[in-house]
């Protein structure tokens, strides 16, 4: 067994390691750094509870999500206590309390495709889909998909119908969003925890379709 | 609430600087109140160590695509949320 770092790492080497020190990142990361000894040396936060809530955060997974969209799919009551007040259905479902932001689901049809972003910052609900993808917080997904929506999906793989209706949900305020996609065909004799399986972060997002089920293709 | 459902409304055209929670892009554009969200402490005074009261309403607003960024008309809609005090009302009788 070679440890890696005995590889020798020419720049384009896949397994290098990232320059994460690199740059602005690193300021932030220091000053972070900083904040977070001044707060535990005055015992205002502790560096366990620090990592602890690193811990919680990073347990959180799009599994939560589509476990709600699978219900959704499965039970049209659940779905209109959802589109009508997503924090509550979802506390009912899951237990899981998404804090002190509301949470709205959005209904993507044959007729309306949503897709979200947040222009400003991060914005994501990460009660029920975890840490945001790298590329949802980067400069070109947040400018280029709240103008050209129909092109990101084409990168992303999806190709919409020129009269599906796209909208491209800002997520500026309190509200995170969570995108119900639809629901693939030939998935009738499903049962929820199979259906789950087929919903993907991506299609929370807005980004991509529900998994079509295995086999539907032929 | 100013504002209700189906209610066309046209953001501020203000330049501020600072925490403002609503996009540069969108100012001065005219769009459809589709959603009432509720009231929220303001985050634009949370932001500075204040309380954010009194709440503030929080609409989800529906833009023409074609209306934001221009280009041939479309049923495409960019949809942002925002905060009674960047939005006034639009007189339906005049363009």
């Amino acid at each position: 067994m070679s440890d890696r770092h005995e590889h020798g790492h020419s720049p384009t080497d896949a397994h290098a390691p990232i320059g994460l020190e690199d740059g602005e990142s690193a300021v932030w990361s220091r000053r972070a750094a900083a904040l977070q000894a001044v707060l535990a040396e005055k015992g205002v936060i502790s560096n366990d509870e620090v990592r602890a809530t690193i811990e919680d955060w990073e347990a959180k997974t799009p599994a939560q999500g589509a476990r709600v969209v699978a219900r959704a799919w499965v039970d049209p009551d659940f779905k209109a206590r959802l589109l009508a007040n997503g924090k509550q259905a979802v506390r009912d479902l899951l237990g899981i309390d998404t804090g002190t932001t509301e949470l709205v689901a959005l209904e993507n049809t044959d007729q309306v495709h949503h897709v979200v972003v947040c222009t400003l910052c991060s914005c994501y609900p990460r009660a029920v889909l975890g840490l945001p993808p790298a590329w949802y917080k980067s400069l070109a997904y947040r400018s280029r998909t709240i103008a050209n929506p129909r092109s990101v999906l084409r990168e992303f793989g999806m190709q919409l119908d020129p009269s599906v209706e796209v909208q491209v949900v800002d997520s500026t305020a309190d509200i995170r969003y969570l995108v119900i996609p639809r629901r693939p065909a030939g998935t009738e004799g499903m049962t929820e925890e199979q259906l789950a399986e087929l919903v993907t972060r991506d299609s929370m997002i807005g980004v991509a379709r529900a998994r079509e089920a295995v086999g539907s293709r032929q | 609430m100013r504002f209700q459902v189906g209610d066309t409304v046209r953001v501020k055209g203000e330049r501020r600087a600072g925490h403002v929670r609503t996009p540069s892009y969108i100012r001065g554009k005219t769009g459809l109140v589709s959603r009432v969200h509720g009231t929220f402490r303001n985050p634009e005074q949370l932001a500075y160590g204040q309380d954010g009261l009194p709440k503030v309403p929080l609409y989800y607003v529906s833009f023409d695509a074609s209306e934001v960024w221009g280009g041939p008309p479309s049923a495409d809609r960019v949809v942002v949320d925002i905060y009674e005090h960047w939005l006034e009302p639009v007189d339906k009788g005049r363009p």
